[in-house]
């Protein structure tokens, strides 16, 4: 068993059509993920403890259990109420749903990260609480977080592959099907792994600079 | 919901082989993180080049491409591993490279005084490590193993797809023989939710005790850099 390299060419504008869902159902899912986060974030504040109550205990139960299963419930319960939801959408919408619930913590932690004086003066200065939130705590909130939110775009592209069990034709999809079809599952795989590691390597790269950047401390 | 919670024998037996996964991955994560971390904190720079390489590849790679590798590609090549073993490896490998990070950031985030001490008194390398770094930094870490313990529980749903029986593999058998696809789907989650809590009670119990030993505490909320040093929940402020 060696390794093929006319078969690797064969297969990879497979792999890389693959790779453009995966890429797709990354950056979506991310930016359900960033906006829903804040949702949640915001609503925990509420003074209702009914509300705080409830949105705590629906992200924490969202957040510990596995993407899987909770793609299975999307894809194959949704439709029984009514809606259905191509393999893709289920996926987009169920990622982008998991890591809200991780982006929310963020956005918490990024507030509290907030100095205390800076609510006093919103307070001493008397300013309205829509002016309080958009125009001085968010901005130095979201500021503090944009690396750690950095991470987590990455942790959704590791994690993009689990579409699999509801068939996406994303990147390990594409290879399975190569694989399965040529009976040759070696370079397909290796591809998939080298592919993931190079992106995840440029792009954890990348973050690193976001955090020297945006350094508050 | 009668069928469902009827076949209580398939439910027992998925969510104990995925309890199974969690023990085993965990036992390979934690000493794959305690080595190669404490070769992120060695001095010289070729064991640091060790730890980067390890910790790059296994970080940077999905689960479940490393267990679709593990089980389909590397048989070819002679390496044979039953589904079980493969799965634990990737599971393990995994999390043990988010795991170096914490243990390597929790060392080096122990005072630097304590570390001159050692030297001080004339420790040996070994002695330094096991008497005044690693309790020190054990309890920077559990805070964060504890996320990625829960995170590895959450991993181990990927091998519902390479055809072992756990606790979502079971779901799906139980919704395609009673077509409960709501009740089968929504007792799944339940169950993982409640593992979830076991997991975390465990961890809160040894938080209490390490922090007891060492005579702190801890803040109760996870504070931006203990979020911020990793993908979930992976990190220290170091």
């Amino acid at each position: 068993m060696t390794w093929n390299w006319e078969y690797t060419g064969e297969i990879l504008p497979d792999l890389l059509s693959g790779l453009r869902y995966t890429v797709i159902a990354t950056l979506v899912g991310y930016v359900i993920a960033l906006i829903l986060g804040l949702v949640w974030t915001l609503l925990r504040r509420t003074p209702y403890p009914a509300v705080n109550h409830a949105v705590r205990w629906v992200t924490e139960f969202i957040r510990s259990t596995p993407l899987i299963p909770q793609l299975y419930f999307v894809f194959f319960v949704l439709p029984s109420l009514g809606i259905t939801l191509s393999p893709l959408t289920a996926g987009i919408i169920t990622l982008g749903v998991h890591y809200s619930t991780y982006t929310a913590e963020v956005y918490r932690a990024g507030i509290a990260d907030v100095p205390k004086g800076q609510w006093e003066a919103c307070t001493a200065l008397n300013l309205p609480k829509s002016r309080v939130w958009l125009d001085v705590i968010l901005p130095q909130a979201v500021r503090r977080v944009i690396p750690t939110l950095g991470n987590y775009l990455i942790a959704m592209f590791k994690d993009s592959p689990m579409l699999f069990a509801i068939n996406v034709a994303e990147l390990l999809y594409a290879a399975n099907r190569a694989g399965s079809v040529n009976g040759q599952f070696l370079e397909p795989m290796t591809m998939v792994g080298l592919l993931f590691v190079v992106v995840s390597v440029i792009s954890s790269i990348l973050v690193r600079r976001l955090e020297r950047r945006y350094a508050t401390h | 919901m009668a069928d469902v919670l009827g076949s209580y024998n398939q439910w027992l037996a998925g969510a104990w082989l995925t309890i199974q996964l969690t023990l085993l991955g965990g036992a390979l994560a934690l000493a794959l993180a305690l080595v190669f971390g404490m070769a992120g904190a060695s001095r010289h720079a070729w064991v640091r080049g060790l730890n980067r390489l390890y910790v790059e590849f296994f970080r940077g790679n999905a689960t479940l491409v490393l267990l679709f590798w593990f089980f389909y590609a590397l048989p070819l090549i002679g390496l044979r591993f039953t589904t079980m073993f493969a799965a634990v490896l990737a599971l393990g490998l995994n999390i043990g490279a988010y795991g170096a990070e914490v243990v390597r950031g929790s060392i080096r985030a122990v005072p630097k005084a304590q570390y001159e001490a050692t030297v001080a008194l004339n420790f040996t390398p070994f002695q330094r490590m096991r008497r005044v770094l690693l309790p020190q930094a054990f309890a920077l870490m559990l805070p964060p193993f504890g996320n990625l313990i829960i995170e590895l529980m959450k991993g181990t749903a990927i091998v519902s797809l390479v055809g072992l029986v756990d606790l979502t593999r079971a779901s799906k058998d139980i919704q395609g023989s009673s077509g409960e696809t709501i009740a089968a789907f929504s007792v799944a989650l339940v169950l993982y939710f409640v593992i979830a809590q076991m997991l975390q009670l465990f961890v809160r119990y040894a938080e209490r005790r390490v922090d007891r030993m060492l005579g702190r505490r801890l803040p109760s909320e996870p504070s931006l850099g203990t979020i911020a040093a990793g993908a979930p929940g992976a990190g220290v402020t170091g």
